[in-house]
């Protein structure tokens, strides 16, 4: 439908707007700086990425990561617990933290002129915790209401933790990056200390700005508050891998629930382990053929189309430290059974292994992929996320840069050769949400009725 | 130890100078407005840095005026892009989806609207807009995609039956607004969808989608002329027609109200609060800082603290006035494991009792002001908070200089105010409590 030509004159414009340099420091304590300029709004993002999360713990040790980044905000020998929040606030600034499985990530973004306040705090942080059993009890308590909140009393999250459960059999990616429970009620503010002792470090971590900033003035900051912390030696991973399935898990979840749903995950390689370097680009693509948008083919047939699923969904990332998987997910439609809804899945996901994405789906996904680009930088926290995630995971973040690139080069064979060799029977799994009673005091809110109000 | 104590020393020295921007960083960005030729009013801001613009156009349509139908107003909306013009749901998601740009549509009780963001490239643009057009002008409405959007909406109300946040939310508005349309449940319930009829649907959007009842927002790289161009051909199928009625204003609440629900999860969730304030208040400034401080500030606000930092009770704990064209809720909310309920309620009622009481301190009030102010280049940072604040500022019809003020008017309450709005304002003999869970408090409906 569209002309070839309008779209290279559109795919020309990347490069007028993303020449932003991006400066890359290492500091002789191993920690590595790396700074994009963004002059556009008199704002700066400062994240410190440390390489460490769920994928590194050991049984037992479920979700201790995210235990120690809540433990981050509660005190330094220097800092009383809570007063890093304070301090930033009282500079307007805002500020979190998060938890994968491969990295945990702190972050502030400020007026420009007030970075050097994130870092002051940041490299206190990293070296000098305090990690106050008193301060522990109270907020492994947060923590639990955390996963109750998230998971225990969430039918879907609950089922997608149990597919992870039972698909990996060796790989950490079975672990829930929140912990399981029973991990949760036996850890100790020893484990703690251990654990920040194991990983906390200017040679285990990257510091990732980007904003209305001079580079040389933010290297000569780092410098400053992170030259002087001395480095550690890092604990070195064993190499994982996960052995051959052979056949295809399924898996059962019973919790009150008022829909069923359903999530399939394919066992799949990433970028820097697949036989062929462009399959995770293949695979990519093929996320973007079943969902990416309105007009995919999950949306398009299964949702409109057949009327089989209220939603459908197809995800998975070519960047992760170990092999992840390709997921695939829906709600069936009213009147629908669960079985229909993954026949109906499978049955697309066949048309791929079969016919060739036609061209203009190819070009659709590249263009938005190209148009997402752009998108992507009206945030300046994107921006560093994009860079520190990668880097996080030892890749280089020039891997985004060329993510578009590598993208379109996917052919619509490679597309079909990946749906052929990794969503097959022996990498499959299923989990099935089946719902149980949630009692009647939910059907009951329309007979209720009255209060004391003026008429 | 000494050295790091005397470096934080210093830091808090910088703190105390830094606290106020200077005059430059704290205005907003220039914002022009207009009227198309048929009556919508136009907000815009030019944004040249990158080759992208974002559109929204902002009906008042949301579920205050469904009426007896709940649920109307978002299935108008959620109809929109399934079928307009000559396109069917696949041509207009095509459409879109070949040029990069990105569609989004939504309604809440006071607004219903449609946005898209997109490049400026000639033809992206061009197709954007005719498509934006079409469906707010023309929609279908056909038989088979009302069909399907009635069986959707129905499965979400049920997916929103398992949540017991969502339970509660819906129970705690029901409560608040009584009688008053806000009470009307957005996304309607299994009986008003069953009820609703196409010609509803195409009556609703006849009165409601019309020009003199639009506000166009715009930011990107596009010219005062180009914009204004723009906000023609996306009216140009629209009836001139009329602003929407005006709403009843929300009554008081009489007395106290509380509401136990049963719930087979493992934590309660807690709602409590009252009618609060609407866009425009007079007392807006007073009650959002009061609030920050209260509520409204993450980890260091009162509630967090006395909650979450002194007694690990929940892991979300909040609060907040939400402005609508009436009195929105003031809604106070935490959860927490059932066991834990009777202490994290009594410890919200407490510290609420207190800052309506006592009001906040000087200390506090100065590092909120802080906050607020310090932190108000991140507010408009982006093309996509900025197309928020004008949508906000242009449908409220607030000043336009609402952002060039902020930060004086921020700087501008005293403590004296809190405490005595606070007082006229809120009143915990009057607040509706909403308890969703599986405590052994908890007792069935009576």
């Amino acid at each position: 439908m569209r002309s070839i030509l309008t779209t290279a004159a559109m795919l020309l414009l990347l490069p007028a707007v993303s020449v932003a340099a991006v400066h890359e420091y290492r500091l002789e304590n191993g920690l590595k700086v790396i700074v994009k300029e963004d002059h556009r709004a008199p704002i700066v993002v400062s994240q410190v990425w440390y390489k460490v999360g769920a994928s590194y713990e050991p049984g037992g040790l479920t979700g201790i990561s995210h235990a120690l980044e809540h433990m981050m905000f509660k005190g330094t020998h220097s800092l009383a617990p809570g007063e890093f929040s304070r301090i930033i606030a009282a500079n307007g600034g805002e500020e979190n933290a998060f938890t994968g499985r491969d990295y945990t990530a702190y972050h502030q973004t400020l007026a420009a002129d007030r970075l050097e306040i994130a870092f002051k705090l940041e490299a206190d942080r990293m070296r000098n915790l305090t990690l106050a059993a008193e301060e522990f009890a109270k907020e492994i308590e947060v923590v639990k209401e955390e996963r109750r909140l998230r998971t225990e009393d969430k039918p879907t999250a609950l089922t997608y933790e149990q597919l992870s459960a039972v698909a990996y059999r060796s790989l950490p990616y079975a672990h829930p990056v929140i912990g399981w429970m029973a991990d949760l009620e036996n850890m100790t503010i020893d484990d703690l200390a251990h654990w920040y002792r194991l990983w906390y470090a200017p040679n285990n971590a990257v510091l990732v700005v980007v904003g209305d900033v001079q580079p040389a003035q933010v290297l000569a900051l780092a410098k400053q508050y992170f030259g002087p912390l001395s480095p550690e030696e890092i604990p070195q991973q064993k190499p994982r891998s996960e052995p051959r399935q052979q056949g295809v898990t399924r898996v059962k979840v019973r919790a009150p629930a008022r829909e069923p749903y359903l999530i399939v995950g394919f066992k799949t390689p990433m970028v820097g382990a697949s036989d062929e370097a462009w399959e995770p680009y293949a695979l990519e693509m093929l996320a973007s053929v079943l969902d990416g948008g309105g007009s995919a083919r999950f949306t398009k047939n299964l949702v409109r189309g057949r009327e089989v699923a209220v939603s459908a969904g197809a995800g998975y990332s070519a960047f992760t430290r170990l092999p992840g998987m390709f997921l695939v997910d829906g709600t069936p439609a009213p009147g629908r059974e669960i079985a229909a809804l993954e026949t109906a899945l499978l049955e697309e996901i066949g048309k791929v292994k079969r016919d060739l994405v036609d061209e203009s789906d190819m070009e659709r996904i590249r263009t938005q992929l190209v148009a997402g680009k752009v998108y992507e930088l009206d945030s300046v926290f994107e921006q560093a996320l994009q860079i520190g995630q990668l880097e996080a995971m030892n890749m280089d973040w020039r891997l985004a840069e060329e993510y578009v690139e590598r993208i379109k080069q996917v052919t619509p064979e490679q597309v079909r050769i990946v749906a052929n060799k990794y969503l097959i029977d022996d990498n499959m799994t299923v989990a099935v949400l089946d719902p149980l009673p949630l009692g009647d005091a939910v059907g009951a809110e329309a007979q209720r009725s009255g209060n004391g109000r003026h008429q | 130890m000494d050295a790091i104590s005397r470096l934080f020393g210093t830091l808090l020295g910088v703190l105390l100078f830094s606290g106020l921007l200077n005059q430059a960083a704290v205005a907003g960005p220039h914002i022009q407005s207009w009227t198309t030729p048929n009556g919508a009013r136009v907000l815009f801001v030019a944004a040249p840095d990158l080759p992208m613009v974002d559109v929204r156009v902002v009906f008042d349509a949301g579920s205050a005026r469904d009426g007896a139908a709940a649920g109307l107003a978002d299935m108008t909306n959620k109809l929109l892009n399934d079928g307009a013009g000559p396109w069917d749901a696949d041509q207009i998601a095509q459409r879109l989806e070949e040029v990069g740009a990105q569609l989004g549509l939504g309604s809440e009780r006071d607004m219903a609207w449609v946005s898209v963001r997109t490049l400026t490239e000639a033809d992206a643009l061009a197709r954007s807009i005719e498509t934006l057009a079409t469906i707010l002008a023309q929609p279908n409405f056909e038989s088979d995609d009302f069909e399907r959007t009635r069986k959707s909406m129905q499965t979400a109300l049920r997916l929103g039956e398992q949540q017991p946040g969502t339970v509660a939310k819906r129970a705690f508005y029901r409560s608040l607004f009584g009688d008053h349309p806000y009470a009307i449940p957005s996304d309607g319930t299994q009986a008003s969808l069953s009820a609703i009829t196409r010609d509803q649907v195409r009556e609703f959007h006849r009165r409601y989608y019309v020009a003199g009842n639009a506000l166009i927002a715009i930011v990107g790289a596009v010219s005062r002329a180009q914009a204004e161009q723009l906000a023609d051909r996306l009216t140009a199928g629209l009836s001139p027609g009329q602003p929407a009625a005006e709403l009843p204003q929300v009554d008081q609440l009489l007395k106290m109200d509380q509401q136990w629900l049963q719930f087979p999860s493992s934590q309660s969730h807690i709602l409590m609060g009252q009618p609060g304030m609407q866009r425009g208040d007079p007392d807006y400034f007073v009650l959002y800082v009061g609030n920050h401080i209260l509520g409204g500030s993450g980890l260091v606000s009162q509630l967090s603290e006395e909650v979450r930092e002194k007694r690990g009770l929940s892991y979300s704990v909040y609060s907040y006035f939400a402005p609508m064209r009436r009195n929105g809720p003031f809604l106070v909310g935490a959860q927490t494991q059932n066991s834990k309920v009777q202490e994290a309620i009594d410890v919200m009622l407490a510290t609420l009792k207190r800052y309506i009481e006592q009001g906040p301190t000087e200390a506090e009030l100065v590092a909120a002001k802080q906050d607020i102010t310090g932190g108000f280049p991140l507010r408009i940072a982006s093309n996509d908070k900025i197309v928020e604040y004008l949508a906000m500022i242009g449908f409220y019809r607030l000043p336009l200089d609402y952002l060039d003020k902020f930060v004086e008017r921020v700087n501008a309450v005293t403590r004296e105010q809190i405490h005595s709005t606070f007082q006229r304002r809120l009143n915990l003999d009057r607040f509706v409590t909403v308890v969703v869970g599986n405590g052994k408090t908890a007792q069935p409906e009576g």
